[in-house]
């Protein structure tokens, strides 16, 4: 019971939900940067939320199947198909046992979740089967998968109904400018007023540097910092602060030029200040951009921030609700 | 003769060779095989190739050196 991987694309990774619980002991949360996304695959398939998918950023695999599935590509415009037969993203699909799921070019987005029926059944460390690729934890033997691997398929899914799809208005992906909705943090001091005002104000656009760990801006004017006498244990350059905690989705500045959002796969700490924290609603959407994409920070407050994580909730109600409905 | 578009694969860089200070992969009217690397795209700090995947010749880039190119783009027209 497995699939067999032809052709990896770029960098396919297998993902879950991931593994809180050790980001204190520096270990990532990993799994999939567009969690909606994954879990509209795995729901549109049978699959538990959180079982196992794959991960494409930018070029989808070429899997052969050597047994019959459902599928189903949700997050980026990556369009699927089926021995060459084009099928939708969002939708499920059977895939037949010696058939080969192959890609198209990416219309739109960055990531693809690829959900398979039963989801894939690698053995999983730390209670996750999510790829930590530079601290070879996860995945296939710690790594993204590879030409020639045969990847373990679970069972237990539930029926579904070929066709089944999430409707057009609860898929979510970023916009053109795209927006991030961010909360200042406790370093908003640091910078002056023009700076703070600036950095909402300028149109951003992702650099190349984008990834799992982190995905860098550039384009904006560079922050000025309030000056201060250095303190203990803080680099000099004024970016620098005393070693502290980077949250998921925190916005650090080095040299105040580029800011950086930190992502699934970051590191835990460091010495850089953090101009305020992406809101947990909008973290999906960091992972459905291409480089070069124009992109404006959003000024929110706490009260905001939980309003949007309600409605965020509220959509994943809404696409768990409709899916059991059609499946019934 | 028919034209051709070379598309890139992914969102990123695109350099016309394959380091500074080598010559490009091809230059306008040369001759492509299928197969033949026209440029690189870099992208999450890593390079790859830009392959013909037709016959002819290259008549024309349509970005240049170092332009962001995004997926799907053309980035060079082949006729053959």
């Amino acid at each position: 019971m497995s699939i067999k991987v032809i052709h990896p694309g770029l960098a396919t990774t297998i993902q879950d939900l991931g593994r809180p619980g050790y980001y204190h002991l520096g270990i990532p949360i990993s799994g999939a940067m567009d969690r909606l996304a994954l879990r509209s695959a795995n729901l549109l398939v049978g699959n538990d939320e959180g079982a196992a998918g794959l991960e494409s950023v930018f070029v989808g695999p070429e899997l052969e199947f050597t047994q019959d599935a459902m599928v189903a590509v949700c997050g980026a415009e990556l369009p699927p198909r089926v021995d060459g037969e084009p099928r939708e993203t969002w939708t499920a699909f059977p895939v037949k046992a010696g058939q080969v799921l192959s890609f198209d070019f990416l219309k739109g987005g960055a990531r693809a979740y690829i959900a398979i029926s039963g989801g894939i059944n690698t053995e999983p460390k730390l209670s996750s089967r999510s790829t930590y690729a530079i601290g070879a934890l996860g995945g296939v033997n710690g790594r993204a998968v590879q030409p020639g691997d045969t990847l373990p398929l679970g069972n237990g899914a539930k029926a579904v109904r070929e066709g089944l799809a999430v409707p057009q208005a609860l898929r979510r992906g970023p916009g053109n400018p795209a927006e991030l909705r961010v909360l200042p943090g406790l370093y908003w001091h640091r910078i002056t007023e023009q700076a703070q005002k600036d950095f909402f104000d300028d149109t951003w656009k992702v650099a190349n540097e984008a990834d799992r760990m982190g995905y860098r801006f550039q384009g904006g004017k560079p922050l000025e910092f309030v000056e201060r006498e250095q303190p203990f244990g803080a680099g000099a350059d004024p970016s620098n602060i005393t070693d502290a905690c980077y949250p998921y989705g925190s916005v650090q500045v080095p040299s105040g030029t580029e800011p950086i959002i930190l992502h699934r796969d970051a590191v835990s700490g460091g010495g850089y200040f953090m101009i305020g924290t992406v809101i947990s609603a909008d973290m999906d959407l960091i992972g459905q951009l291409q480089p070069h994409t124009p992109t404006n920070f959003v000024q929110v407050d706490m009260e905001e921030a939980l309003a949007a994580r309600q409605e965020r909730a509220a959509t994943l109600s809404a696409i768990r609700e409709t899916l059991a409905g059609q499946r019934a | 003769m028919a034209t051709k578009q070379i598309l890139s694969l992914l969102p990123g860089i695109f350099y016309r060779s394959p380091a500074p200070d080598q010559p490009p992969y091809k230059s306008e009217g040369d001759a492509v095989a299928v197969g033949d690397v026209v440029g690189l795209v870099e992208v999450m700090k890593t390079f790859h190739e830009i392959k013909a995947d037709s016959a002819g010749t290259l008549t024309r880039f349509l970005i240049d050196n170092e332009d962001a190119v995004m997926a799907g783009q053309p980035v060079a027209e082949v006729a053959g």
